[in-house]
C-alpha cells in the first residue's frame, strides 16, 4: 500500500497529465489482477508498463481499452472519464500483440474499418487509408490479405489501422514479440521514430526491459499488479527504488550490509560478504545500524591485477568465469567471502591491459558514488 | 540414366492414398456404374429383371442403350415435379437448419469448456438412438390425437386438433429436427476456433457487437456454414424414411417414388435412372463445395508461402 500512495502523491498532481488512472483495481474472482494503479501519461508521451507475465500490466492495458471493466478506480482520458465507456466509443485504439489482422480482408479494408464503422465518406476513407499506409511504408501492398505478408509487414499494417482513426491514447500490446529478434531492435527505433511524426499519446506493456528503454520517454514497473516505481528510463536504472528493481532493470550485483557510519554527506556499510566496508559519497535518510542492500552494476565494477589503494571499496577474488561478448566481457568473480559478483570490462579497456582469465587472483574496485543503496 | 527396381517402389505418399481411394472406387464408383448401366437397360421378367446391354447373336456383338427411364423422366411431369419438390424440401430444410443452428453452434462455441463439451453432448446424443425410432416418435407427437395436440387443448389454445401429421409440415419438422446436428457440428468447429482477439480489434475500431459479428464473424464462418448446408442438403434431397413417416400420400420427394419403382414396380431400370438424375444433380452443389474448399487451402498455402 505504501507504494501506491507514494506513487499517486507522485502523480495525481501531476498538471501535464493526459491520461490518468486513480486507484485502478481489477479482481478476476479471487485473483487480484491490479490492485490500486496510480498512474499519470503526458500528452504525446510515450509510457511504458514495464513488467514480467502476470504482472498485471497486460489487465491494466485491456482496461484502458475497455475490454476489461475495472473493479473500481477510474481512467481519465484528457479530462473526460472513460472508465465504463465502451471500447467502441473510446478515443482509444490499440495495436495487439498478435496484430489481429482480420484475415478475410485486404490491407487496405483492415485500415479502412475504423474509418467506415464511424461513418466517414467514402473519399476522405481512401485518402486518409493510403495516408496511413504511406506513413508505414506499406501503400504497395494496400490490396493483400494479411498471410501474404511478413511478420514485420503485418505490424506497419497493425500500426496503421490503429493510427488511422487519429486516437488520442494509443495501446501497443508487446509490440515486438512477434517479431525475430534480428529486426527488433531496428524496428523499435522506426516505430518511436513514427509515433513521433504523428504526435500520439502512447502506453505500451512490454516484458523486455530493452524494449521499454529503447522505446519509452518514461517506464513504469509492475509486480504483483501493482506500480512499484515509475521515471525515465535513466532515473530508473541509475536510482531503483528496490532491490526488485535493480534487478529487473538490467542485471546488478547486491550486497546485505549494516551503516556504520551516518554522516550527511557519506556513509559506510559493512557487509558480511566483503571484507571491507563500502563506502557511498552521499548521505541516505536510513538511521545508523539499519540492515540495508547496496546495488552495484557490473560496468562500474573495475577489475585489476594490482591491489588498490585505500581502505574500502574494494575486494579479492578469483575468475570463476569469463564471457566474451564482443563490445565488452563479462566476468564472473567469485570473492574470498564466496560470493559472487559480475563485471563488465569493455573491450577497449581489456585489449589495453594484461586481459585476467579464468582461476586469474584479481582485485575489484569501484568508485564511491557507484552504489545505490536500497531500504527494500 | 539407370533404372533401379526401386524407383518402382511404391512411395509413401502413394500408400496412403491407396486405400481411401480404392475404398471409393470399390463401394462408390462401382455401384454407381451398375446402377448406370441398369438405368439403360429395359425391363424383363426374371431375374435379374432387366436386359442385359450386350448381346451376342448373328456374329455380331449388338449394344443396346434403352432410354425410356430418362425420356420418361423428363416427359413426366409426375417426376420433374418430385425434383422440384425434392429439391425445394431440401433447401427449405437447409434454410431452417441454418436459421436455427447458427445461434447454437455460436452459442456452444462461446460458452466456457466445460459447459460446451455438455452441451455437444447434447447435440450428439440423438444418434445414440436409430433415426426410425426418433422419427417414429415425431409420429406420436405431430399426430392428431398426439402429444402435441393433446397439450394444446388441454391448455385451451386450440380446440379441435391441428392437422399436422401426413403434411409437408411434418416432413419440415423431422427434415430439420433429423439434420440439425450436421449443420451445427462442422459450423461449430469453425466458430471455436475463431480468434476472440479479432472481434476485440472491432470493438477497439468502433464496431457494436452486432457489427463485428456481421463484418467479422459471419464472413469468417462462411466455409463452416456452407460445410453445414451441403451436409443438410445432399442426403435431404434423397431422404425417403421422413417423408415416407411424416408426409402426406402428396408428399413428392425421390426417395419415395424410387423406393416405389423399385419394390413396388419392380422396375429397375426406371429406379436406376431416378438415382443417375439425382447424382448428377447433386454433383453441382457438391462440385462448388470442392470449389470452395480448395480455394480456401489454396489460400492458406499461400499464407505459409
Amino acid at each position: 500500500m505504501a507504494d501506491s500512495l507514494l506513487a499517486s502523491q507522485q502523480y495525481s498532481g501531476d498538471p501535464d497529465a493526459f491520461v490518468r488512472v486513480a486507484d485502478l483495481v481489477k479482481i478476476f474472482g479471487d485473483t487480484v489482477a491490479v490492485r490500486s494503479v496510480n498512474m499519470s501519461v503526458r500528452r504525446n508521451e510515450l509510457f511504458a508498463l514495464l513488467g514480467s507475465s502476470g504482472c498485471g500490466k497486460s489487465t491494466l492495458l485491456r482496461m484502458l481499452a475497455g475490454f476489461e471493466q475495472a473493479t473500481s478506480g477510474q481512467i481519465l482520458l484528457d479530462g473526460e472519464d472513460i472508465t465504463d465507456v465502451p471500447p467502441y466509443r473510446r478515443p482509444v485504439n490499440m495495436m495487439f500483440q498478435s496484430y489481429a489482422l482480420f484475415p478475410h480482408m485486404t490491407v487496405e479494408a483492415n485500415v479502412a474499418f475504423g474509418l467506415r464503422q464511424e461513418g466517414v465518406p467514402a473519399a476522405e476513407i481512401h485518402d486518409r487509408v493510403f495516408e496511413a499506409l504511406d506513413l508505414v511504408q506499406m501503400a504497395g501492398y494496400s490490396r493483400r490479405k494479411p498471410h501474404q505478408l511478413s511478420g514485420g509487414q503485418q505490424q506497419r499494417v497493425a500500426l496503421a489501422r490503429s493510427l488511422v482513426k487519429r486516437p488520442k491514447l494509443l495501446l501497443l500490446d508487446e509490440p515486438m514479440s512477434a517479431l525475430d529478434k534480428q529486426i527488433r531492435q531496428k524496428t523499435q527505433i522506426e516505430l518511436v521514430k513514427i509515433l513521433d511524426q504523428v504526435g500520439v499519446t502512447c502506453i505500451m506493456v512490454t516484458h523486455d526491459q530493452e524494449e521499454a528503454m529503447t522505446m519509452a520517454d518514461r517506464l513504469a514497473v509492475m509486480t504483483e499488479g501493482q506500480i512499484v516505481q515509475c521515471g525515465t528510463p535513466q532515473e530508473v536504472y541509475a536510482f531503483p527504488s528496490s532491490r526488485f528493481v535493480a534487478g529487473f532493470i538490467g542485471s546488478t550485483n547486491l550486497f546485505t550490509g549494516t551503516i556504520v557510519v551516518d554522516e550527511p554527506d557519506h556513509i559506510a556499510i559493512e557487509s558480511d560478504e566483503l571484507a571491507r566496508p563500502l563506502y557511498v559519497s552521499h548521505g541516505v535518510s536510513e538511521p545508523l545500524g539499519m540492515e540495508v542492500h547496496v546495488s552495484i552494476r557490473p560496468e562500474r565494477v573495475v577489475v585489476s591485477r594490482e591491489q588498490p589503494a585505500g581502505e574500502s571499496n574494494w575486494a579479492h577474488g578469483m575468475v570463476s568465469h569469463m564471457a566474451w561478448l564482443g563490445r565488452y566481457a563479462l566476468y564472473q568473480i567469485r570473492l574470498d567471502s564466496g560470493k559472487v559478483i559480475e563485471a563488465s570490462v569493455p573491450s577497449m579497456r581489456l585489449a589495453q591491459t594484461d586481459a585476467p582469465g579464468i582461476d586469474d587472483e584479481i582485485y575489484v574496485s569501484w568508485d564511491s558514488d557507484s552504489a545505490t543503496v536500497l531500504a527494500s | 540414366m539407370r533404372l533401379d527396381w526401386r524407383d518402382f517402389r511404391p512411395s509413401a505418399r502413394a500408400l496412403a492414398i491407396v486405400p481411401p481411394f480404392a475404398w471409393l472406387v470399390l463401394f462408390l464408383l462401382v455401384p454407381f456404374l451398375l446402377v448406370l448401366k441398369i438405368s439403360f437397360a429395359d425391363l424383363k421378367f426374371g431375374v435379374p429383371p432387366y436386359t442385359s446391354l450386350a448381346e451376342i447373336g448373328d456374329e455380331a456383338v449388338r449394344f443396346t442403350l434403352h432410354v425410356r427411364g430418362y425420356v420418361l423422366l423428363f416427359t413426366d411431369s409426375l417426376y420433374v415435379e418430385t425434383y422440384l419438390n425434392s429439391i425445394k424440401i431440401a433447401f427449405v430444410t437447409t434454410v431452417y437448419c441454418a436459421l436455427i443452428g447458427y445461434p447454437v453452434a455460436y452459442y456452444i462455441a462461446r460458452s466456457a469448456p466445460p459447459v460446451r463439451n455438455l452441451l455437444l453432448l447434447g447435440v450428439i446424443l440423438p444418434f445414440w438412438t436409430s433415426l426410425l425410432l426418433r422419427v417414429y416418435a415425431w409420429v406420436g407427437i405431430l399426430r392428431n390425437d398426439g402429444v402435441l395436440n393433446n397439450l394444446l387443448m388441454w391448455l385451451g389454445v386450440i380446440d379441435s386438433p391441428l392437422e399436422i401429421y401426413r403434411t409437408d409440415l411434418a416432413v419440415y419438422i423431422g427434415m430439420v429436427y433429423a439434420y440439425l446436428p450436421f449443420f451445427i457440428l462442422p459450423l461449430y468447429a469453425n466458430l471455436v476456433k475463431m480468434d476472440t482477439r479479432l472481434l476485440e480489434a472491432a470493438y477497439d475500431l468502433g464496431a457494436r457487437p452486432w457489427q463485428a459479428f456481421v463484418r467479422i464473424t459471419l464472413p469468417l464462418s462462411r466455409p463452416g456454414v456452407i460445410a453445414g448446408a451441403m451436409l443438410v442438403f445432399i442426403p435431404s434431397v434423397g431422404e425417403y424414411v421422413i417423408p415416407e413417416m411424416l408426409g402426406g400420400a402428396n408428399t413428392l420427394m425421390m426417395g419415395r417414388v424410387m423406393w416405389g419403382e423399385f419394390f413396388t414396380n419392380t422396375d429397375w431400370p426406371m429406379a436406376a435412372s431416378i438415382t443417375v438424375v439425382m447424382v448428377v444433380l447433386l454433383l453441382v452443389p457438391l462440385a462448388l463445395f470442392q470449389y470452395s474448399q480448395v480455394r480456401e487451402m489454396e489460400q492458406v498455402r499461400e499464407g505459409v508461402r
